[in-house]
């Protein structure tokens, strides 16, 4: 379950941002979950809980929203831009593993569905980042 | 805000010691002495970490002959599997065989990624194996591990280490630590690489011959203990340490 470690990092970010604000208290996180990375939500709320659980003073109330972008990827070479949603059913259970891990493999796995070249750019929905932190002072 | 790159230290804070091998030019050896460096560190009874970052041209696996590599196990991160004692990481676990076409943002995307999931436990030594140049994967080392000590390779060729030159002038420009050089594939006892870097004040760790039976013993790491080239290796080792 690599989902921890992202979690980890979630909210390490957060009270940084808290330490850095001078937050006593965090009220609301919003996190972003690009799709590309094919996080399985539940898995990461279980981790995100386990987590924030030796934080409670500072987190313990803290509102979390969890969004998920959809992946766009666009051709370099032919500029032709495509969902990873529709792209996604043609790769074996492997494939989609080592893009879970790292996302930058689709590159290895996916070619562009017109002039299949495998030279395109990750538009929106890759990673996992901190959108919004707030809190009380 | 890039929540990976905040997590980075915490997931290396109990290495004691992170060691890039670098230098200007491609084929002059990087891959070589890291194998083999992290393979007689093991030996030694050292806690021993290589992560392999040339990511279109992984080659410490072929090296040492890993080839039963699958995807790491995971446990709150993912674990590196051990060979031969060495916590390895590379991309060859989630690319296999096939070629890894990356534009130098997903280069640096793929490589934060790795270091923030990465859970390597408590280690003596991280010895990575670094592409040939100064781009973005040397950028991303130095931006995303703090603590990062260089070895530099050169050959005894001018052209070499011309281009050597230009890594360490930017490492000493950004205050790096360089550890210092090693003389690879010496062929002459000419020491006109040992006396350049003596001018930079930096320290010339030592040199290793051209090693014809070298490219016999890749793949096998008990035949690569007994190279010349190992034995070479061996004599640097210890100045490393401090
Ligand atoms: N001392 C030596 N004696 C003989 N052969 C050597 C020696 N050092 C390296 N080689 C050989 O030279 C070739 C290049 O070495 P290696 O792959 O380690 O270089 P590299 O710097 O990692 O290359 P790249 O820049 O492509 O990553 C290999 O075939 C290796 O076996
Ligand atoms: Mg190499
Ligand atoms: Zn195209």
């Amino acid at each position: 379950m690599h989902e921890w470690a992202l979690a980890d990092a979630v909210v390490t970010s957060a009270l940084k941002v808290a330490e850095k604000e001078n937050l006593k208290k965090i009220t609301k996180i919003v996190i972003k979950i690009g799709e590309l990375q094919t996080i399985d939500e539940e898995i990461f709320n279980f981790a995100l809980k386990e987590v924030i659980q030796p934080q409670q003073e500072i987190l313990g109330n803290a509102d979390i929203e969890i969004e998920t972008e959809k992946a766009i990827l666009k051709c370099r070479v032919c500029k032709n831009e495509w969902l990873f949603e529709n792209a996604r059913k043609n790769l074996d259970e492997d494939e989609t593993e080592s893009i879970h891990f790292i996302p930058e493999t689709a590159h290895i796995y996916l070619r562009c569905p017109k002039c299949k070249s495998p030279d395109f750019e990750i538009k929106i929905g890759r990673g996992i980042w901190l959108d919004a932190v707030e809190g009380e002072r | 805000m890039d929540t990976r790159i905040e997590v980075i230290d915490k997931r290396l804070k109990n290495i004691r010691k992170i060691i890039a091998i670098s230098g200007g030019k491609g084929g002059i050896g990087k891959s070589s002495v890291s194998a083999t460096l992290a393979a007689s560190l093991a030996k030694k009874g050292h806690k021993v970490g290589l992560l392999d970052l040339d990511f279109s041209g992984p080659s410490t696996h072929i090296i040492l002959g890993i080839r039963n590599y699958d995807f790491p196990k995971e446990d709150k991160g993912i674990i590196p599997s051990k060979y031969f004692g060495i916590k390895f990481m590379s991309i060859i676990s989630f690319a296999g065989e096939n070629p890894a076409p990356l534009r130098g943002i997903d280069i640096s995307n793929a490589i934060i990624e790795l270091l923030a999931i990465t859970q390597w436990g408590s280690l003596d030594f991280l010895i990575i194996d670094m592409p040939p140049g100064i781009g973005d994967t040397t950028l991303d080392i130095i931006r995303t591990m703090k603590r990062v000590k260089f070895i530099m390779i050169s050959t005894p060729s001018k052209l070499a280490f011309e281009i050597v030159k230009k890594s360490i002038n930017l490492l000493l420009e950004l205050k790096m630590p360089i550890i210092g050089i090693i003389e690879n594939m010496k062929f002459s006892e000419n020491s006109s690489i040992k006396i350049q870097v003596e001018k930079y004040q930096l320290p010339f760790l030592g040199e290793i011959y051209f090693d014809k039976n070298l490219e016999n013993a890749i793949g096998n790491i008990d035949k690569l203990y007994k190279t010349e080239f190992a034995e070479d290796l061996e004599k640097i080792i210890p100045k490393i340490f401090d």
